[in-house]
């Protein structure tokens, strides 16, 4: 009889075990996304879990897929990363998005940014940013195309049912017409990509992700208070602001990757600040109205630079010592 | 260096030590000017002319040429050739020259040239020099009109100018731009790789041969260790 039916497990240390491990990390932001999710059927109706399914299944798919091509373990999708992938890159795009067009984004984040740079855990860059940013500028008028699916967003965005596409309020303000009030903005009444739209529902998502600890609260409060203090700098709404476009989904659901942000506290606080600034400045300098993907690439690139700044100092170890 | 066969040395260019994919030397005119299939094969044959006729000339003149001057020597007698190429392009093919732009000039200072004849032609018998010429120019332009024919197709939706599924799919823009060239790039490099199963690099004599900077590398001559 061996030692492991006995129920006794010889072992080096450490012997404290926690049962979290990457698949139930996922599984919880899959979780925390859900109240997004509900709130964009409802908006925009039945297209956007269509758009979700699609996403996922074909990230879920491309994995499974180029890991057997490329002969390594394809069990990897049973960690549900490829699936939380596809459902962010869903949330960031319209919803009236040609479906062929996203299976494209998802190839691009699951196969060009993920395996080919090694899989989970070796990625440069959030698969899911870089996606988007692929299907921006690849297919810039699609994407920029808010088509107003659903009956009932034709009534709340106050579209009439002929005209289907309608400007996000950060295009209105470029365009320097009226836009949303700050409830409608908190809440979620207005057009923007899919998942994006409600502050409110992102933000209890991002409730439930820091109660669960499964993200530092320190990115998305450092992201956030950035983008306001800057919004006020700039004579803008902070509330505003803060509520539209990317910067919700951004913050709590982005930026806070573990594989592509950094991993002290104070190193998460200069990611969350960089990433408020340079969205501020290219919504404010830009030629792009909305620039929260952008900065969260950007400071994707320079975590291994600010994990280096910001090295834990060892008991022990002198100033500029060895160890 | 064992003797190749005139056949190997001609083909060697192709694949083997195919100089954009193998070498990976020449790449900033092929990033940039591989967004469509005609530039493509533009840029290759300019390069070929000026690889072939600059391997015989400085092959002929390799005693001539001091050893101390070699490379300004041999920047004189390619930038001669370029002159003619270019010449010729803006007098006949005005619309290639000007999508070709900067970049026939700078054929002078391409890697590529510069490093055949350093790499090759300053050791090697005029034949072979310019066999040598052929094949890397034939070997560049395939891999410049390859790169061409898919960064146009995906990113524009025509072949050669030609619509083919531009009215089908909406073409992806980004494939056209720098993100597009470097992808196609990699993607390109890492089939290669698998083509010739990584070992192009393992068979050849001077390890140094290899690395972009041979040809200027001063530790070649004491033959470097890589």
């Amino acid at each position: 009889m061996s030692i492991k039916h006995q129920n006794l497990v010889v072992s080096a240390a450490p012997h404290v075990n926690n049962p979290v491990d990457t698949a139930v990390i996922m599984r919880d932001v899959c979780i925390a996304l859900v109240p997004a999710l509900a709130w964009s059927i409802y908006i925009f109706g039945f297209r956007a879990l269509l758009l979700t399914a699609v996403c996922m299944c074909a990230s879920v798919f491309f994995e499974w897929a180029v890991r057997r091509i490329m002969h390594r373990d394809s069990s990897t999708i049973k960690d549900w990363s490829a699936a939380v992938t596809g459902m962010i890159l869903a949330f960031n795009l319209p919803v009236g998005l040609p479906l062929w067009m996203a299976i494209v984004g998802c190839f691009v984040a699951i196969v060009i940014v993920k395996q080919l740079f090694g899989g989970l855990g070796q990625n440069f860059a959030n698969p899911a940013i870089v996606a988007r940013i692929a299907l921006f500028v690849g297919f810039a008028g699609k994407m920029a195309e808010w088509s107003v699916t659903g009956k009932m967003a034709a009534a709340i965005l106050n579209a009439s049912p002929d005209a289907i596409t309608g400007p996000t309020p950060l295009a209105l303000l470029a365009k320097g017409a009226e836009v949303p009030n700050n409830a409608q903005m908190f809440l979620g009444f207005i057009n923007g990509s899919m998942g994006e739209i409600s502050a409110a529902a992102l933000i209890i998502g991002g409730l439930y992700l820091v109660f669960r600890k499964v993200i530092s609260p320190a990115i998305p409060l450092s992201y956030m208070a950035t983008v306001a203090v800057l919004a006020l700098c700039f004579g803008l709404d902070p509330i505003f602001q803060l509520c539209a476009g990317g910067v919700m989904l951004g913050a709590i659901f982005m930026a806070t990757d573990y594989v592509t942000s950094p991993i002290t506290t104070a190193g998460k606080i200069i990611f969350g600040i960089g990433c408020g600034v340079f969205t501020m400045l290219i919504r404010q300098f830009g030629a792009y109205p909305e620039g929260a993907s952008f900065a969260i690439l950007l400071m994707n690139i320079l975590t291994p630079h600010i994990d280096n700044w910001t090295k834990t100092k060892l008991n022990g170890v002198e100033k500029g010592g060895k160890k | 260096m064992e003797k190749k066969s005139k056949l190997q040395i001609l083909t060697n260019g192709f694949i083997k030590e195919n100089p954009v994919l193998v070498l990976v030397i020449g790449t900033c005119p092929t990033l940039a000017l591989s967004t469509q299939a005609i530039n493509g094969i533009g840029m290759g044959l300019s390069v070929l002319f000026v690889l072939t006729c600059s391997n015989i000339f400085i092959s002929a003149l390799k005693k001539v040429i001091p050893d101390t001057v070699r490379i300004p020597c041999y920047i004189v007698v390619i930038a001669a050739f370029v002159t003619i190429v270019q010449l010729v392009i803006s007098a006949f093919f005005p619309s290639l020259n000007d999508s070709l732009g900067v970049y026939i000039p700078l054929i002078v200072v391409n890697c590529i040239i510069l490093g055949r004849a350093e790499m090759f032609a300053n050791k090697n018998s005029v034949i072979d020099s310019a066999l040598d010429g052929i094949g890397m120019g034939i070997g560049y332009t395939i891999a410049l009109t390859l790169m061409g024919c898919i960064r146009e197709l995906l990113g524009n939706g025509t072949l050669f100018g030609v619509t083919v599924t531009a009215n089908v799919i909406t073409p992806m823009t980004i494939m056209t731009m720098a993100p597009g060239g470097f992808l196609t790039f990699g993607v390109m490099i890492a089939i290669v790789n698998k083509i010739t199963k990584g070992k192009v690099r393992e068979k050849q004599q001077n390890k140094c041969l290899g690395c972009p900077g041979s040809a200027f590398c001063s530790e070649k001559e004491e033959g470097g260790e890589q």
